[in-house]
């Protein structure tokens, strides 16, 4: 079953055609990955799913994105699509406060005010991201005094706080060291039972390891999609091919 | 080795990373110039530092001898020329012009980082003008409020009339601080928070004024600054009377004008520098309040 349908979409930064004719189905509690070099465009097309580019200046998009069939430009609270679109960035991005309070941020949001529930969500999450035990005696602290590692696995937990049904991975373990990135990884496989992920990865090796299916863009173009196996073993493309034998990008 | 954690054994360590005396001489000899910087550079920090202890320890000498009780009296008459009244005053239209343009100022700024457009013209007019203002002797201050509050809007020399016409000089200055404030919140920030499902507003009242509140409070420390030291724009709206303004529209005396005043008529030019000492202790005591408070929303946040 898909999850997330993109057909025939556009986007234009300004005069800059970012993404040309992309059509993609992805499909529920399975993890896609997007490759491709630097400037084709994955990135864009992830934070169009759960319109991030709004925020971002003269981005014009046309065709049709749904959400479990619903048009998400369409009439929809864009704030709930956030909420059912969960986003970890690049760079791990804590608030300014305690880990308590980074956690507690999204359920507070959406409307959860009773301390028991907040605690009981706040464990959860950190459970779930796999570093609460390495932070449950510092809830209290600042957010900012954590690792680099740790700090993106809370803003993991800080997103699935909200309880989404996809989590949009944007070069989620790009600045991590090895360690911090094989638990994030191990974490994604663990996850999928339950959410849909769509991840954006330079690493091919990542891909190769954790993805159900692979995306290759090329220049705003989608060239590829497919099992991931079958992406990486028996390319269709030439330029696939090439690129996934480090030839080019 | 075995107890290298041990404080001790590391104070008596002699690191070979130690630039000594004779290096850096030998280095200096090989670039003179870069003595010659470090010389000029040392200068005008000394020069800089030196006139402003000048001119406390001055004040300091020539003020406290003449911090006599009278001084403090709680009512005033030409005799003990009290500054009381004038202290609370002080405090009393401090507050109140606060009151008015912080407001003002911190929604106009987040207006202009976090609503407009990039390269809105509105924008531009509105920071053209923000500068402007900021750059306007207080003296127009003085006389816009003078034709407009006190006489147009016929509110006679009061409270209110000096708190406005303050709260309108220190508007640019609240706003520009702010904005600048805002715009050093990293944008990742903002990301996160819509990310969430969070929207516009309460991105803007829980996570970015928080994060720029020590900028924010920065500003205010500046207008509270500006206000206390203020005498031109004040003369001829909130007057000179030296009783306790008690209402809106009351006129009285702030310290400084009531420094002023004294020093103007001649008469009491001892008590001037008296006046002086309490209006210094009174700015260190507001920067110091100020700062506290900075450092106790940090720690909250941080």
């Amino acid at each position: 079953m898909d999850k997330f349908t993109i057909d025939n979409m556009n986007l234009y930064y300004g005069k800059f055609h970012a993404l040309k004719d992309v059509t993609l189905h992805m499909p529920k509690n399975k993890i896609t990955a997007f490759i491709g070099p630097s400037g084709c465009g994955k990135s864009t097309l992830l934070k169009s799913l759960n319109r991030m580019n709004d925020l971002v200046e003269g981005c014009k998009i046309t065709g049709d994105i749904r959400l479990d069939g619903a048009d998400i430009y369409g009439d929809i609270d864009i704030n709930v699509l956030r909420k059912r679109v969960g986003m970890v960035f690049q760079k791990a991005n804590p608030f300014p406060m305690s880990v308590y309070d980074n956690i507690a941020f999204g359920p507070r949001t959406h409307g959860i005010k009773k301390k028991s529930e907040l605690d009981q969500i706040v464990e959860q999450s950190l459970r779930d991201a796999a570093i609460w035990d390495e932070l449950k005696d510092r809830l209290k602290k600042s957010a900012l005094g954590l690792s680099g590692g740790q700090q993106q696995r809370l803003c993991i937990a800080r997103a699935l706080a909200v309880k989404p049904e996809v989590l949009l991975m944007d070069e989620a373990t790009s600045a991590l060291d090895p360690i911090s990135t094989g638990k994030i990884e191990e974490l994604c496989l663990k996850l999928k039972d339950e959410y849909t992920i769509i991840m954006v990865t330079h690493n091919m090796q990542q891909a190769l390891r954790i993805s159900d299916n692979t995306a290759f863009f090329l220049l705003g173009e989608m060239v590829e999609y497919n099992s991931t196996d079958a992406v990486f073993s028996s390319p269709q493309d030439k330029r696939t091919e090439e690129y996934i034998t480090g030839r080019f990008g | 080795m075995a107890d290298m954690n041990n404080t001790a054994v590391i104070d008596e360590i002699k690191p070979i990373n130690k630039v000594t005396f004779k290096q850096r001489m030998i280095s200096y000899k090989r670039k003179p110039l870069s003595l010659v910087m470090l010389l000029l550079v040392a200068l005008a920090a000394v020069l800089s530092a030196a006139a402003l202890v000048f001119i406390i320890v001055y004040v300091l000498v020539r003020g406290i001898p003449n911090l006599t009780p009278e001084l403090f009296a709680l009512t005033y008459n030409s005799d003990n020329v009290s500054c009381m009244p004038s202290i609370i005053n002080t405090i009393v239209l401090t507050l109140l012009t606060l009151l008015i343009a912080v407001p003002f100022g911190i929604g106009a700024a987040i207006y202009l980082a976090e609503y407009a457009k990039k390269g809105n013209k509105l924008v531009k007019v509105i920071r053209t003008m923000a500068e402007t203002l900021a750059g306007i002797p207080s003296i127009v201050y003085g006389l816009f409020g003078m034709l407009f509050f006190v006489y147009a809007l016929n509110w006679g020399y009061s409270l209110l009339a000096g708190a406005f016409t303050l709260a309108i000089m220190v508007l640019p200055t609240i706003m520009r601080t702010t904005e600048e404030a805002l715009l050093t919140v990293p944008d990742s920030y903002r990301e996160g928070s819509y990310g969430l499902g969070a929207g516009k507003l309460r991105t803007i009242v829980r996570i970015i004024l928080p994060s720029a509140m020590p900028g924010i409070l920065a500003g205010v420390i500046l207008a509270v600054g500006r206000i206390v030291g203020e005498t031109a724009a004040l003369i001829y709206t909130y007057g000179s009377a030296t009783g306790y303004a008690t209402g809106l529209l009351n006129s009285g005396r702030s310290l400084a004008v009531h420094m002023y005043v004294l020093t103007n008529e001649g008469l009491h030019t001892d008590q001037a520098w008296g006046t002086a000492v309490v209006l210094l202790v009174l700015v260190f005591g507001i920067n110091t309040l100020s700062a506290f408070i900075a450092k106790k929303l940090g720690n909250k946040k941080g």
